[in-house]
């Protein structure tokens, strides 16, 4: 966001030479290769960042098309034709484009060296490679959409896959791609976590953010090949007829679809985990209170990452699998509903007794504690077997992931990124705006989704184009709800770029908080720490008080131990 | 028109999540639906409520400074794992035996083979009747068996809470016993029938593959059969060539209003001279027709994609070839 227009002050920073550059590592070199062949974690995720956000625009305005299409019932502007191909798009495109990456990629890239002291991660190559799989897979993505586009849905069910004249092929080179970029990533975190902890901080003195990314790189690495291997036995399907999922040749279309839930099942907690882990450092830094239940989330983490592998066939209820197997695997998805709800209580309780800022982060926070609550309660009757028979393939499935998805993933995003700003961009934001556009995200999200919840029991079914007129009144709740939505994402969006202009400087720990990444300046030099940081516990911040002067917090001087500003 | 007025039917979760039911166990399923309403509306009342009192009582204010307490219980901790687990168990337990009756049909149902295709379905009797709608008797079980002969479909009737995909080369089967009528007598203006949906993604008018459902008493179901089988009585060739037109799928390539659709429209074909993908010209008569549909690759009009599926004769019998050219004559 910053790459091209970089604000004055910074340059005004510049003049004072090379020591100067060197403590910001926006300055550090400039041109545009110093970014397009940096090795330095923090300017990767910043073009993650922007591409992504990239994306994410490109699939919010496909959502919005939808949604204004379905007003009525009857064709507005689109052909069934161009409909599903726009349903499609959007969840294509927010699932591999934008969900998966984003807190990973874009926010873990920049912090997760500095949490741990480092001053990049363990395979800075790798990590560059990695963003340039994600464009390539992109670039990709971009040509299906340009030559022809792609009707199948984002699940690529088979045999309409292996039929529809629509480019299968391209989009799924594509998702092969990007799936080896997360791959990269997740290799890079779990080899910069498991070898470059700073002494003293054992795997239970991390910050929880790392426990979320820590579980979310496993389940990259183990599922993602899966989805690769899947996508190219597709792509022979489709090119050599070889008969694997097309039953005209001998295939079984329902063979595809275990595949494929075999890794987009465990993708849902690479999308949810790290939203969860940001959670964990916001409601305790924003409540000035210890973590509650420290131990019980991180083990929570390592659960949902494994028992992730063990639900896929929840997707397949009423595809005709074996009564015995929609038996086992209902019993397993419930299981996975313990440790989500383990974090939910952990989080309530992290609030007692703290003094709780409403600082915008924090009110994404708690926006994340309400819409995740519901998004994890309407699980309860999709894993229930009798009721999933009536509500699946419905709007409520629609509207259960989209709590989970963009309730949850996307609003931590979002609270994350306000969160850790001032650390990217040295800039503070302006609070009542921020805290004025997550209110209007929050409206327009429960008003565009809460009325699917309905009309999917009531048997609307998903991905229809025109529907009978006993729905029309939900639909239209839930289409305004959506531009309303799309007006507080836009604002969240706008107060961002407008600090990046106008912000105040940000002081080096604006939120009190104990994790390592706030203990250099902000926006933080070259190399990050010029000697390692001290460890402490992360969730303790008893040393640190509030300097008016600084317009952050700083250590108090009565602790003994050396600031954390400069 | 909005949420906040149906808010007053959150007490009563039935009238606001469902349609009314048609099926005996569309009972329980409601029933389960509701515990699961009810138990999540309890959490769900019970950690907001939790997270807003303490924002409330400990938002940050002069004065006001973060108080010790203990970071980590484990008694708290076994306590609200244990609790929601042994909740989870229960719902389990209910979900897979209400399941169990909705997967398992009595012995002595009647059936009805179920054929799903892009983008219509069609319903086949025992007595050997066909129809685009579904209709069935009450009080009776009916089991469907589900095939397809495309892609994947789903077959969902809401009013019976249950659905199933149709899978091309496996079939898959539900039953249903409804419980109401629709209406009375075999007159379709009589009833008011149930929707019947299309609940798996299969393509451009997978939101227009829908059906209706009929609920007959068991008399009157028994005289819409015998009626439905036989199609040639008190018809003209041209009315059943209609039918057939609807029923065997080729209303969805072949408009009759000379719109385009995948495959040339019907309307003033016949008798009529059309130039053929290889250039050559051929005259629309009996014969081109039924090569068309037995062999429909053999000449393929110009500007169309070879994706005419074949009919056999198990499929259309040379009287039905006969009667749909009959029909496509009269469409002047």
């Amino acid at each position: 966001m910053s790459v091209g227009a970089t604000p004055d002050r910074f340059q005004a920073a510049d003049a004072g030479g090379h020591h100067d550059r060197e403590d910001n590592y926006l300055l550090a070199s400039s041109g545009i290769g110093s970014w397009l062949f940096t090795l330095d974690h923090k300017r990767i995720g910043v073009m993650y960042l922007v591409g992504i956000m990239a994306s994410f625009f490109l699939g919010g305005i496909f959502a919005l098309v939808l949604r204004a299409e379905l007003f009525t019932g009857q064709k507005l502007f689109l052909s069934e034709d161009a409909y599903n191909q726009m349903f499609t798009l959007h969840g294509a495109v927010m699932t591999f484009l934008f969900i998966i990456p984003s807190i990973p990629a874009a926010l873990g890239n920049f912090v997760l060296p500095m949490m741990l002291g480092q001053k990049d991660v363990a395979f800075p190559r790798m990590n560059l490679a990695s963003f340039y799989l994600w464009v390539i897979g992109a670039i990709f993505f971009l040509a299906a959409i340009i030559f022809g586009g792609l009707d199948t849905g984002w699940t690529f069910y088979t045999p309409y896959s292996v039929t529809t004249n629509t480019r299968v092929i391209l989009a799924l080179l594509g998702v092969f791609v990007l799936g080896f970029s997360s791959i990269f990533t997740g290799l890079n975190f779990v080899v910069t976590i498991n070898t470059m902890r700073p002494h003293g901080m054992t795997w239970f003195k991390m910050p929880l953010f790392l426990w979320a990314t820590y579980a979310t790189a496993i389940i990259q690495l183990l599922a993602t090949p899966v989805l690769g291997i899947t996508g190219l036995l597709l792509i022979a399907e489709r090119a050599l007829r070889i008969g694997i999922f097309d039953p005209e040749i001998g295939g079984d279309p329902v063979l595809f679809q275990h595949f494929f839930w075999f890794y987009s099942h465990p993708a849902v907690y690479i999308m949810i985990l790290p939203a969860m882990g940001i959670i964990s450092e916001l409601v305790a830094v924003f409540s000035r209170k210890h973590i509650f239940g420290y131990r019980f989330i991180a083990y929570s983490s390592i659960a949902i990452a494994l028992l992730g592998f063990l639900v896929w066939g929840h997707h397949m209820f009423v595809s005709g699998q074996s009564q015995l197997a929609a038996v086992v695997f209902s019993g397993l998805t419930f299981s996975v509903s313990i440790p989500s709800a383990i974090k939910v209580f952990n989080w309530t309780s992290t609030m007692y007794k703290g003094s709780i800022s409403l600082a915008t982060p924090m009110c994404y926070a708690l926006a994340f504690i309400f819409l995740f609550t519901i998004g994890g309660l309407t699980g309860l009757f999709l894993g229930a077997l009798a009721t999933d028979v009536q509500l699946h393939d419905t709007y409520f499935v629609v509207a259960h992931f989209h709590y989970v998805m963009m309730g949850g993933t996307l609003v931590a995003f979002v609270g994350g990124l306000y969160y850790w700003w001032p650390k990217m961009f040295g800039v503070m934001y302006n609070e009542n705006a921020g805290r004025f556009f997550s209110l209007i995200v929050f409206l327009g999200f429960n008003l565009t989704f809460f009325p699917q919840f309905i009309m999917g029991s009531r048997g609307m079914p998903r991905r229809y184009a025109r529907y009978v007129d006993e729905f029309q009144i939900y639909h239209q709740l839930s289409t305004m709800g959506a531009f309303l939505l799309g007006i507080g994402m836009v604002g969240a969006i706008a107060v961002l770029i407008y600090s990046l202009y106008r912000g105040k400087k940000a002081p080096a720990n604006p939120w009190g908080a104990n994790t390592l990444e706030w203990m250099c300046s902000s926006p933080p030099p070259l190399h990050n720490f010029e000697t390692p940081p001290p460890v402490g516990d992360p969730y303790d911040y008893s040393n640190l008080r509030y300097d008016e002067r600084e317009g952050g917090y700083v250590v108090d001087p009565g602790s003994g131990k050396k600031t954390y500003s400069h | 028109m909005n949420l906040l007025s149906n808010l007053p039917l959150l007490a009563d979760a039935g009238s606001m999540f469902f349609t009314p039911s048609n099926s005996t166990f569309a009972g329980e399923v409601d029933g389960l639906f509701d515990f699961i309403y009810w138990l999540s509306v309890f959490f769900f009342v019970l950690i907001i409520g939790v997270m807003v009192y303490f924002v409330l009582a400990y938002y940050r204010r002069p004065g006001h400074e973060p108080q010790h307490s203990s970071s980590h219980n484990n008694l708290l901790e076994i306590t609200w794992s244990v609790i929601p687990s042994f909740l989870v168990v229960v719902i389990f337990v209910m979900g897979f035996t209400s399941y169990m009756n909705i997967r398992t049909p009595p012995d002595d149902a009647y059936e009805i083979n179920v054929v799903a295709r892009k983008w219509a379905w069609l319903f086949k009797y025992p007595n050997g009747a066909e129809s685009e709608n579904l209709h069935i008797p009450v009080g009776r079980p009916v089991r469907f068996i589900l095939q397809s002969e495309d892609v994947i479909h789903n077959m969902f009737v809401p009013a019976f809470r249950t659905k199933m995909d149709c899978v091309p080369g496996r079939y898959n089967e539900i039953w249903v016993e409804a419980t109401n009528v629709t209406g009375t007598g075999i007159n379709p203006e009589d009833h008011d029938p149930l929707w019947l949906f299309c609940a798996e993604y299969c393509g451009r008018d997978h939101s227009n593959m829908k059906a209706q459902v009929y609920v007959y008493e068991t008399g009157d179901f028994d005289a819409w059969a015998v009626k439905a089988a036989n199609l040639y009585e008190g018809r003209t060739m041209a009315e059943v060539g209609e039918i057939l037109y609807k029923r065997k799928g080729c209303v969805s390539c072949h408009s009759v209003d000379g719109s385009r659709k995948a495959g040339p429209s019907f309307k003033a074909g016949f008798g009529v001279a059309h130039k053929m993908a290889d250039g050559s010209e051929v005259e629309m008569d009996e014969n081109y027709i039924s090569e068309s549909i037995r062999n429909p690759r053999a000449k393929v009009v110009a500007g169309y994609e070879p994706v005419m599926p074949v009919f056999s004769s198990s499929q259309l019998s040379d009287q039905d070839i006969t009667a749909i050219a009959e029909y496509i004559k009269s469409l002047k």
